[in-house]
């Protein structure tokens, strides 16, 4: 049978795309995604759910597009899911969901990202839910609109909270937002999905600094909240630590993408950000925003852009489907090597890289192989643009103000399983609380947390 | 929610003074820390010293120095009008307890910055000789604001058009050589004037703040964009600062990399925005 084959979403070709931020890939087609959803077996155990952070329902709602019941699809998806138009993008399915699809022990998983994706797109904005009802009278802040803090608001809304998200930024969405290219999310379905939680009851004040605006602890007494979630994500990037790290042509990916994303600054000079790109780009690091950087770099203009990886390939935390569209679009990997310094010129603009080959010694606590530097095998790789993305931390600004909340060596708060805080009434999650990961990771969180803080709240009102 | 300016004034052909509607950060500010203000959708996030506060008015002050296209946008408002967002406080104060005798000096608009510096120290008892210095006698700003902020006012200017030419460096030195000593001197204007007033300070051993102002996109320490290397150390002006002991700053470095964007800013000058266009005040 011609449509038990798993179904290629269409994309824009990599000659094409290279050359605009439009979104790369562009969705089923209603026959696409039926047929697709065909092949789903509909497995009484659903192994596929044990893969989910938030626990779609995944079987049910790819019978739902099967029938051609696009709005069941979507009901069923939100109903856990608050962001599926950006799940159904940017999670790693084949690590998640279709990493247990039985479908895929003898040949390929039933393409569930892509379906989540489909019955999201299909959601006409107009048929929105009314406001959740029932209110109980109770305040909760979210601190940060990234994944973790929009999940828990939509949970906590729905169960009856007063909910408030404070975001720094002028957008609300966090990394949704700056992090994560046009070409790969784009930001009216972030912000579509923003609107849905807006019409759900939820306020986002944007232009707030928790921590410099107001304080977790001011939340909780003059605001008058009764508990506080902390989303606020790793914003803080980390920089190599070698010579040359100061010249003109090295940024972070983090300032880099922020440009780019958050300030447009590829539509320059119709948007007043600029964003510096040569035409020798470099980019350090191996995960999903060294990929973005890299591709971003592309569409900027630049005539070759270098992913520079100390460990091999197989050993690349990015996720697999954005290693494959950066190499289909040129991005030329270098593998197994490190810079030692930068160089530049008497102007202070950087000419070029050094660096030194890597072999793989023992795992490291990442169970990952450790990247050993071979003597004498430094040699010079003339760039004009150097971009860090090798990690993020959480911002200490949360940290530095707020009493009694216990953070770790690497910045991290400390939370418990369910993200309760070493401070009353005080939740975290996301990668504020595991250092960088992904968006589904910290939804998961944000959803766990919000069930926790209920818990709580309807103990402490039971026995207090 | 939009920030409302309720008052607007021209100060000299570049500088304009603006009060803004926002009790959040009027609440908490303190002199020294900064904000982040975009204009609009195009705009860029630029950052602002603020200037003043009052916080039973939940009213802020700035100064803006037309000079780049989103700061051009910004001096085309008037009062009444409104800012899509500011953010802040940001940045941390500046320490300014327990001097006896300092010297507060400002270069051009840095001396808007200066201003709530002088004002402090001289609410905290410090006897305050302020230096400030400008291009010539019509780009002269905050004069009656900080002779009532200081024991002693030095204004100063490049042509000698107010009847006394010279750098601030030149009136400092002038103050050192006649025996006058300082437990703190304070200097905020551009990086040159900053680096010139530290390589004397530092000789003669006088304690010197200066308020760095690189470019930097959130204000919160996320893009790295405003490192500045201090003491061999990288720090983030935003929230590490944005005051340093100027004698640690690598100064070399931080001139050059203010300089990063600079053919990016011409380019956004020439390119007339269509949205300025549209609206009749571009």
């Amino acid at each position: 049978m011609a449509d038990l084959e798993r179904q290629t979403m269409p994309e824009q070709a990599p000659e094409i795309r290279r050359h605009n931020f439009s979104e790369v890939a562009l969705g089923y087609t209603p026959a696409q995604a039926e047929a697709e959803a065909r092949r789903c077996l509909n497995c009484k155990n659903a192994p596929c759910m044990q893969g989910c952070p938030v626990s779609v329902r995944i079987p049910a709602f790819i019978a739902c597009i099967a029938r051609g019941d696009y709005a069941a699809a979507y009901e069923t998806v939100t109903a856990t899911n608050a962001l599926p138009a950006v799940c159904g993008r940017v999670c790693p399915q084949e690590r998640q969901c279709e990493a247990r699809c039985v479908r895929g022990i003898k040949g390929k998983s039933v393409a569930i990202g892509a379906l989540e994706r489909f019955a999201a797109d299909q959601h006409a904005e107009e048929e929105t839910a009314a406001p959740a009802g029932n209110k109980n009278g109770k305040k909760i802040a979210v601190v940060g609109s990234g994944p973790s803090g929009l999940t828990a608001a939509g949970d906590l809304v729905r169960l009856g909270y007063d909910v408030t998200v404070y975001e720094a930024f002028h957008t609300a969405g966090g990394v949704l937002m700056y992090g994560i290219p046009e070409f790969r999310l784009p930001k009216a379905i972030v912000q579509k999905e923003i609107r849905r939680l807006r019409a759900l009851g939820v306020h986002i004040e944007t232009n707030v600094i928790v921590g410099k605006t107001l304080t977790v602890d001011e939340l909780l007494t003059e605001m008058g909240c009764d508990a506080v979630y902390i989303g606020t994500g790793a914003g803080l990037p980390s920089f190599l630590g070698v010579e040359g790290e100061d010249l003109k042509g090295v940024c972070s990916a983090n300032e880099f993408l922020t440009r780019i994303n958050l300030m447009k600054a590829y539509r320059f000079p119709e948007y007043d950000t600029p964003v510096y790109c040569g035409k020798n780009v470099a980019v350090f690091g191996g995960g999903n925003v060294a990929m973005d950087a890299a591709r971003s770099a592309l569409r900027l203009g630049a005539e070759h852009v270098y992913i520079l990886y100390r460990r091999g390939r197989e050993e690349l935390p990015a996720r697999a489907e954005e290693v494959v569209h950066a190499e289909q679009e040129g991005v030329e990997f270098r593998f197994l090597c490190a810079p030692t310094r930068f160089l530049g010129d008497e102007n202070g603009w950087l000419t070029g890289v050094e660096l030194q080959d890597m072999i793989l010694g023992e795992p490291d606590g990442s169970g990952r192989r450790r990247p050993v530097s071979v003597e004498g095998s430094e040699h010079v790789l003339p760039i004009d643009t150097a971009i860090v993305a090798i990690g993020q931390s959480p911002n200490p600004l949360i940290r530095k103000t707020t009493e009694g909340l216990e953070t770790n060596r690497r910045g991290c708060i400390v939370a418990d399983e369910l993200g309760a805080t070493t401070k009353p009434f005080v939740y975290a999650g996301g990668d504020a609380v595991t250092g960088a990961a992904t968006v589904i990771l910290a939804m998961g969180a944000g959803k766990t947390a919000a069930g926790a803080i209920h818990t709580a709240l309807t103990e402490a009102e039971t026995h207090g | 929610m939009p920030y409302r300016i309720t008052e607007k004034r021209d100060l000299n052909p570049q500088v304009y003074f603006m009060k803004i509607e926002a009790p959040l950060i009027a609440r908490k500010v303190e002199p020294g820390q900064f904000v982040i203000v975009r204009l609009d959708e195009y705009a860029e996030r630029v950052p602002f010293t603020v200037a003043d506060f009052d916080r039973e008015a939940g009213v802020i002050t700035i100064f803006v120095q037309a000079v780049g296209n989103s700061t051009r946008a910004l001096a085309q408002l008037n009062a009444g009008d409104e800012i899509s967002d500011i953010a802040g406080p940001l940045g941390m104060p500046t320490a300014l307890e327990g001097y006896k005798k300092a010297a507060v000096i400002g270069g051009g608009l840095g001396t808007a910055i200066a201003w709530p510096q002088a004002r402090k120290l001289k609410a905290l008892g410090t006897e305050v000789t302020a230096i400030t210095g400008f291009r010539d006698k019509s780009y002269i700003i905050l004069e009656e604001e900080m002779r009532a902020a200081s024991d002693r006012l030095i204004i100063t200017t490049d042509d000698g058009s107010n009847g006394l030419q010279g750098f601030v460096t030149d009136r400092l030195r002038e103050l050192l050589e006649a025996g006058e000593t300082f437990d703190l001197v304070i200097a905020i204007g551009p990086l040159v004037m900053m680096r010139a007033v530290c390589a004397l300070t530092e000789r003669c051993g006088l304690p010197t703040i200066v308020s760095m102002n690189p470019i930097m996109i959130d204000g919160t320490g996320m893009c790295g964009g405003c490192r500045v290397s201090v003491g061999g150390q990288t720090k983030f002006a935003c929230v590490d600062g944005p005051d340093f002991d100027g004698h640690a700053i690598d100064w070399d470095g931080a001139i050059k990399r203010q300089q990063m964007y600079r053919d990016y800013e011409r380019r956004a000058c020439e390119h007339c925005r269509m949205k300025g266009k549209e609206d009749g005040n571009g």
